[in-house]
């Protein structure tokens, strides 16, 4: 590991050993990226199809029992295998560049969180080939699901178990690297927002994940090992099942949206050419969020019959959210406001965000009044909103962020003019899918029904809706064509590729070599990148320390192995309701390929590998040419 | 890191388990994991709580008749005690001297093994004596459920503080395992405290009623 690898061209086993093993936050970021992209694809796929099922009344193109398969499995991954591990990305690309740190805290369990996620999230799409999804929708109520026939159930409970651990693990270690790894002088009144709401995601990722595995292990219980949580002939109660599920499922809400802010405070101030607006009142804004996050789960459940005072109580909390995300949406427009605005791809997805998210906000404004709530519920008004506040705020984050942080990532630029055509067919038919949702929930489709009977007044609002689905995913296709010609593109070689970046990642030339920065920043205030910019320093860093050895972690591939190990356990309990006589051994020896690979952890050590200060002048020299990166 | 720095009592730094950055990042994390740890407890006691007494109907087992305190008392005693020598043990990380910590954590594991042995007994005569088994209603599995959660907390902190024992019992205290001894103490802790709020909410105000 400690030879300088980088420049030459790898074989095929070489290069797949080496991402299997690797524990670099580049690598894995990258990993994240595209096994999101993947799952986005085939939950994109099962929201075609339901709307062309919807598309005219009284339609056939699919049962009504593998309808629900389809928009179980199309929230479920949407929000636990898509939008998170995008997410992820970025996070684990970006977030050590911007505070100057060499890895994350924990690489090993970084590998080891993605590897988790991924396995659970392959574990959960067997299902499809295995006897049925689950359909239950993705919030899998325990009245519903509990008796819900087949393994459809069981592949949700243990694929998410087996995510949310490493999920769960991802979390820590970003709170970790965000707390100890700053480089000299990045004060978190420092911190550039993209980290600081990772930070705060990774809180909520702490504080909100343990409530789903107790719910997900109670639901495993009930339905494999003969438990009576839910089981009302046993005295369980199915409504512990929606506070659990909700006091995770709220604050997942802001896991997801918070990263979305941060990317789009990141983008904003580029393309305005001006300093963050408000930069104190974000990072306030950002926490508050996250704590108020907690107090609102009971929003969902206003029709379960809690009473008047528990309706009351978190009607108000909810509302009080609009409060500091409100703060947010003025400073991003008063960052625009009296700047030298360059519209790029990635600065509309950020002025089409504003809008789109506002709208969405204000509808859940409207369902916070718990007596409008009880018209709404169940509604696609319902519908509606969550999309204007995943589609509208967290996947248009996700598409621009993707342009904006392509050259760091991947060394190459996406075609702006394709950017823009997808931008326009995605935004438009964004909203052409959603806005008329409103109208078909006021009018009084329900959510959740796999038909509908003709001449209710649904049948044009639910064409259009679907045309405007079509264009979604034609817009999606076009972003996918835009990354493949990417990589046929000419490598960039350069740094700062907008020419207006302000931040610690746009001061590295790409491509990025594997130990980061060849000496650790030194940063003199907000925005360092576009203080020594402004100072002519044409190395765009003040350095912290002299060129010398560098300290890196090694590759494992017990990450994999100890994910496999729980993989492998999952189908032994899978199948042990079925009284098969294999299950139990089949969870020994899952669990035990997952302990001894701890125990060899444990048992050998692992201090890493240096990088002598030659190999680094060398490996600076064979990215950059002579002088290294200058 | 070098793992053959010799150390003396002098030399050996105020805090050992902080002193590199893979220490202090182990430090931060272990808190970090616990507060995740308590999010899940709390979780776990809040539906014990709503399910205590409930069952079929005409249930007859009842908290108040099913617990003792007896039991419970020479339990808690056990984990408190061994809370006490992984603190011994820190003392004498502290001072660099390696037989100390490696004798109170054998101590602590030790009375961590008592307490276990306790448990399963306490299970054994529910589950076979009472008739009182995991399926036997929602009180039953939210009882089991509780305080076997913290069992298999027990069980961890045991396979990992034995772990550290073997591992490190040739080659004494240095910067790499000091972080990991003062993290598996402190995680040694937090199942204590844990122990601590079982005691009272299963066992005193179950003997309440």
């Amino acid at each position: 590991m400690s030879s300088v690898a980088i420049g030459k061209e790898k074989g095929f086993g070489a290069t797949f050993w080496d991402y299997l093993t690797t524990v670099d936050h580049k690598k894995l970021g990258n990993m994240y990226f595209f096994a999101g992209l993947l799952f986005f694809a085939i939950a994109g796929l099962e929201a075609l199809m339901i709307r062309i099922q919807l598309m005219v009344p009284n339609n056939d193109f699919v049962s009504a029992g593998f309808y629900n398969e389809l928009l179980t499995m199309h929230g479920t991954t949407m929000l636990f295998l898509a939008a998170m591990p995008l997410l992820f990305g970025f996070m684990n690309a970006i977030v050590p560049l911007q505070i100057g740190a060499r890895d994350v805290a924990f690489p090993f369990l970084n590998s080891l969180g993605f590897w988790l996620f991924f396995l659970g999230a392959i574990f959960l799409h067997l299902s499809f080939f295995m006897g049925g999804a689950p359909d239950a929708g993705w919030t899998s109520y325990a009245s519903l699901s509990l008796y819900s026939p087949g393994h459809g159930i069981d592949f949700y409970v243990l694929g998410l178990q087996i995510s949310g651990a490493g999920t769960l693990i991802s979390g820590i270690n970003f709170i970790v690297t965000i707390v100890t790894m700053r480089a000299p002088g990045m004060t978190f009144m420092r911190m550039p927002l993209f980290t600081w709401t990772t930070l705060i995601t990774s809180a909520l990722i702490v504080f909100a994940f343990p409530a789903l595995t107790v719910a997900l292990f109670f639901m495993l219980a009930d339905r494999m090992f003969g438990s009576n949580f839910f089981d009302h002939t046993m005295g369980g109660n199915t409504v512990i099942w929606e506070h659990l599920f909700w006091i995770f499922g709220h604050p997942e809400v802001y896991i997801l949206i918070l990263p979305a802010f941060g990317l789009f405070s990141e983008i904003i101030p580029v393309f305005a050419r001006k300093r963050l607006f408000g930069y104190s009142s974000m990072v306030f804004a950002t926490i508050l969020i996250g704590f108020l996050g907690f107090m609102v789960w009971a929003h969902h459940m206003f029709t379960t019959g809690l009473g008047p005072t528990a309706n009351a109580i978190f009607a108000v909390s909810t509302m009080a959210i609009a409060v500091p995300t409100g703060m947010k949406v003025f400073n991003w427009i008063l960052t625009i406001w009296g700047g030298s605005i360059k519209v790029t791809v990635p600065m509309i997805y950020a002025l089409g965000f504003i809008p789109s998210f506002v709208a969405g906000g204000v509808t859940g404004v409207m369902q916070a009044v718990a007596p409008l709530d009880y018209q709404l519920h169940d509604s696609y008004f319902i519908v509606a909103h969550f999309h204007y506040v995943i589609v509208g705020g967290i996947i248009l984050a996700i598409f621009g962020a993707a342009h904006f942080y392509w050259p760091i990532m991947f060394n190459r630029a996406l075609n702006e003019k394709l950017g823009f055509v997808v931008f326009w067919l995605f935004f438009i038919g964004f909203h052409m899918t959603f806005f008329i949702q409103h109208f078909l929930g006021l009018m009084g489709m329900p959510r959740r029904v796999f038909t509908y009977q003709a001449d209710q007044g649904w049948d044009l609002f639910n064409f259009i809706s679907s045309i405007g689905a079509l264009l979604m995913g034609v817009g999606v296709i076009l972003l996918v064509v835009n990354m493949f010609l990417s990589i046929k593109s000419k490598p960039l070689n350069t740094r700062d590729y907008w020419n207006d970046g302000r931040t610690l990642e746009w001061a590295i030339k790409t491509p990025v070599p594997f130990y980061n920065f060849k000496q650790t920043p030194l940063v003199r205030g907000y925005d360092p990148y576009w203080i020594e910019k402004s100072e002519g320093n044409k190395e765009g860093m003040t350095f912290a320390e002299p060129i010398g050895e560098i300290h890196m972690p090694n590759g494992s591939i017990l990450p994999l192995v100890m994910s496999i190990g729980l993989f492998i356990a999952s189908f032994g309990a899978l199948y042990h309701p079925d009284g098969v006589s294999w299950s139990i051994p089949v969870i020994i020896l899952g669990l035990g390929i997952t302990v001894a690979s701890m125990i060899v952890r444990s048992f050998k050590d692992d201090l890493g590998f240096h990088v002598s200060k030659e190999e680094v002048i060398a490996t600076e020299e064979s990215l950059y040419g002579k002088g290294g990166n200058k | 890191m070098d793992l053959n720095t010799k150390f003396t009592p002098k030399s050996w730094p105020d805090h050992a388990e902080q002193a590199t950055l893979e220490g202090k990042n182990k430090f931060v994390g272990i808190w970090i994991f616990i507060c995740s740890d308590i999010v899940l407890f709390a979780s776990v006691f809040a539906t014990y709580l709503s399910l205590k007494d409930s069952g079929p109907a005409g249930m007859d087992i009842k908290a108040s008749e099913l617990f003792g305190l007896e039991l419970a008392f020479v339990m808690t005693m056990l984990l408190l005690t061994s809370s006490l020598t992984s603190v011994y043990a820190m003392y004498h990380m502290k001072n660099y001297n390696f037989k100390g910590v490696q004798l109170w954590m054998g101590i602590t594991v030790l009375l961590g093994l008592g307490f276990l042995g306790l448990e399963i007994y306490e299970f054994y005569e529910y589950t076979v004596h009472e008739g009182f088994g995991f399926t036997h209603s929602a009180f039953s599995s939210a009882f089991y459920v509780l305080v076997g959660t913290h069992g298999l907390h027990v069980i961890i902190g045991l396979v990992w503080i034995t772990g550290l024992i073997i591992r490190n019992a040739k080659r004494g205290l240095n910067l790499y395992n000091a972080p990991k001894y003062f993290a598996s103490s402190i995680y040694w802790h937090f199942i204590d405290v844990i122990w601590v709020f079982i005691f009272t909410v299963v066992y005193l105000m179950g003997v309440l009623g």
